[in-house]
């Protein structure tokens, strides 16, 4: 049965990626088009200031950036600058390249957002593994309370409460900015711990449910030990849920950015998103979503693989 | 007639079961309890939400203002249950927005032949991979804070997973005897979707919208908090963590008071909204 699977999946792995590459496409230009066309209902454009401007020197500035176009046309040129990474300058940000903010705002949030990524795996699955083994324990209830707490600790309120601790109070870090090189453990250790939980209870579902199956108690027959039991064999199949959870996760850490970062006041994405939202920055914010919806593309596409490789089971099936 | 427990009604039977289990019941009162505070307690505060001490900016919780005022000398208390107003408001309103939404594309999607299903269902699983905080974010941007504008925003963006759910209730409804004996019978469309189907797909849409309404009071206070959802004056629990983040250094109970309140409250919807699953799971025995 191993072994026809194998042969098989080279094919079907190609056409799953092809499938999931295209859809990513389908995705990320919708992002574009739908981010183009909200700006440009927006009311007011750019240019429009506490000053009037006169009538041809806002038409200068409108060809200059390409705003006299018609709309698809725009459109076309926007999707095309974006797919060959030449953004065009902001009207906003004279002198300053739209690409240039993003590869300034990344590394910060990219940094914060793995860095939290790898607290939530390192606290969540032990702690789930811990009450799996031993459900109704001490240490179970424990876990499971702390997860169902962490769970609806939303991050505007963990956040300002890690910096009052160790920020104000304590003094171990800097309560804001960017400036030393320990600042992203309070926003990172703010998303992580929330995500921690989700893992937690994720992991020990998965594990008592894998626990529990026909498998084990063979290994457990013949006589392996309970520490190979549990991870040589159960952990391959109990972290599915996990895994499948990262996608999701990934759009969470975004979303979880935006508020961290202005929690923390770092130079990173969100806060350029944001900013760019409110100034109408179109050039920007449209930049901005689309990178964020690259990203979510990107990690989603890569947990499917690494999904399909874990388990036999799954497979590539195109249908998700 | 005989033994009332056998002719209870599946609600009566949920019911029965949600109240056996401890912490659904907890929840429930802790619920209800923070519902009557929001809803009936600022009509028991001698102080407005907006009115201003100007002698007492600041202070402490005393024994006049239980929490505290703030830099302004309003009065936090009253202004937390103000706000509770308002961000419960949003959580039932957007849900409500929400299940509109995702209960008529699921029917809708259950219903149709196959190939329009599986477009409509390809479709909501591109939009699932959509950065959707950045979508509410401009929408709220570009139309304006207005209140009715926040919940529509976030009720267009949380509909997914609802839609999934009907529409795969549909799925399996469609197949049983009794709506193929409707149909037989001579029902049409319109009877087997209102009389047959929607009473049976109630149950998941119960759980699911138990379990929206935190998310999307968590997305109206992230937008509040960003100050691109309620605006000051006017207070969602959101604006008031905000307002207290900003302040905590020098009057913590600015920010403890609100994300008190925030937190229960999340915590009781959420604990609720897994016992209702419990209570309301057709698999699960009495």
């Amino acid at each position: 049965m191993g072994r026809s699977h194998n042969a098989a999946s080279g094919f079907s792995m190609l056409r799953f990626l092809i499938s999931r590459v295209v859809q990513g496409v389908v995705v990320i230009v919708g992002v574009l088009c739908i981010t183009f066309l909200l700006l440009r209902m927006a009311p007011g454009g750019p240019f429009q200031g506490e000053r009037d401007v006169p009538e041809h020197i806002r038409r200068q500035q409108e060809s200059m950036y390409g705003l006299d176009r018609p709309l698809p046309i725009q459109l076309w040129n926007h999707i095309v600058n974006f797919a060959t990474f030449r953004f065009p300058p902001s009207p906003k940000m004279p002198g300053r390249s739209v690409g240039e903010i993003i590869a300034e705002g990344f590394p910060v949030s990219a940094q914060v957002g793995l860095a939290a990524l790898l607290i939530a795996l390192a606290v969540g699955i032990p702690a789930g593994a811990l009450a799996a083994l031993r459900p109704g324990s001490l240490e179970d209830r424990v876990s499971t309370v702390a997860a169902t707490l962490g769970i609806c600790t939303p991050s505007l309120v963990l956040g300002p409460v890690i910096t009052l601790v160790f920020g104000l109070k304590l003094r171990w870090f800097n309560a804001s900015g960017w400036y030393d090189a320990d600042d992203w453990v309070l926003p990172a250790l703010t998303l992580g711990l929330i995500y921690s939980a989700y893992i937690a209870r994720l992991t020990r579902g998965g594990l008592r449910e894998t626990l529990a199956l026909e498998f084990i108690r063979t290994a457990r027959a013949k006589g392996a030990s309970e520490m190979a039991v549990v991870f040589r064999h159960a952990f391959k199949l109990a972290c599915l849920p996990v895994l499948n959870f990262l996608g999701p996760a990934a759009a969470g850490l975004m979303t979880g950015s935006i508020v961290t970062e202005s929690v923390f006041q770092l130079p990173g994405l969100g806060q350029h998103f944001v900013g760019a939202a409110v100034n109408r920055n179109y050039e920007l914010a449209m930049a901005t979503a689309a990178f964020y919806a690259l990203l979510i593309v990107a990690f989603n596409l890569l947990v499917d693989i690494i999904q399909a490789l874990l388990n036999p089971r799954i497979g590539f099936k195109e249908d998700a | 007639m005989s033994a009332a427990s056998e002719h209870l009604t599946p609600t009566q039977l949920a019911w029965r079961r949600l109240c056996r289990s401890r912490v659904s019941v907890a929840a429930l009162l802790l619920l209800g309890f923070m519902m009557l505070l929001c809803v009936a307690g600022p009509w028991f505060s001698p102080y407005g939400p907006n009115d201003q001490d100007l002698e007492l900016r600041a202070v402490p919780p005393n024994a006049a203002h239980w929490l505290g005022t703030d830099p302004l000398g309003r009065d936090l208390a009253t202004r937390i249950l103000h706000g509770g107003r308002i961000s419960l408001l949003v959580g039932v309103m957007a849900t409500a927005v929400a299940v509109v939404i995702g209960v008529g594309y699921g029917l809708v999607a259950g219903l149709s032949g196959r190939r329009v299903d599986a477009l409509m269902m390809r479709a909501v699983d591109v939009l699932y991979a959509f950065p959707f905080i950045t979508f509410v974010i401009l929408l709220v941007v570009i139309f304006g804070r207005q209140f009715v504008l926040i919940f529509v925003a976030i009720g267009a963006v949380e509909w997914l997973t609802m839609a999934r759910v009907v529409r795969g209730q549909v799925l399996t409804l469609k197949k049983l005897e009794y709506v193929q004996a409707a149909r037989a019978a001579g029902a049409g469309f319109g009877r087997i979707l209102f009389r047959h189907m929607l009473p049976n797909v109630m149950g998941p849409v119960i759980i699911y919208a138990s379990l929206t309404v935190p998310g999307v009071m968590l997305l109206e206070a992230t937008l509040s908090f960003l100050g691109l959802g309620i605006q000051p004056p006017d207070a969602s629990w959101g604006v008031l963590i905000s307002e207290g983040a900003a302040s905590m250094a020098v009057y913590p109970w600015m920010l403890i008071g609100p994300s008190a309140f925030f937190t229960l409250t999340l915590l009781a919807l959420n604990l609720l909204g897994d016992g209702l699953r419990d209570a309301l799971d057709p698999k699960s025995v009495l």
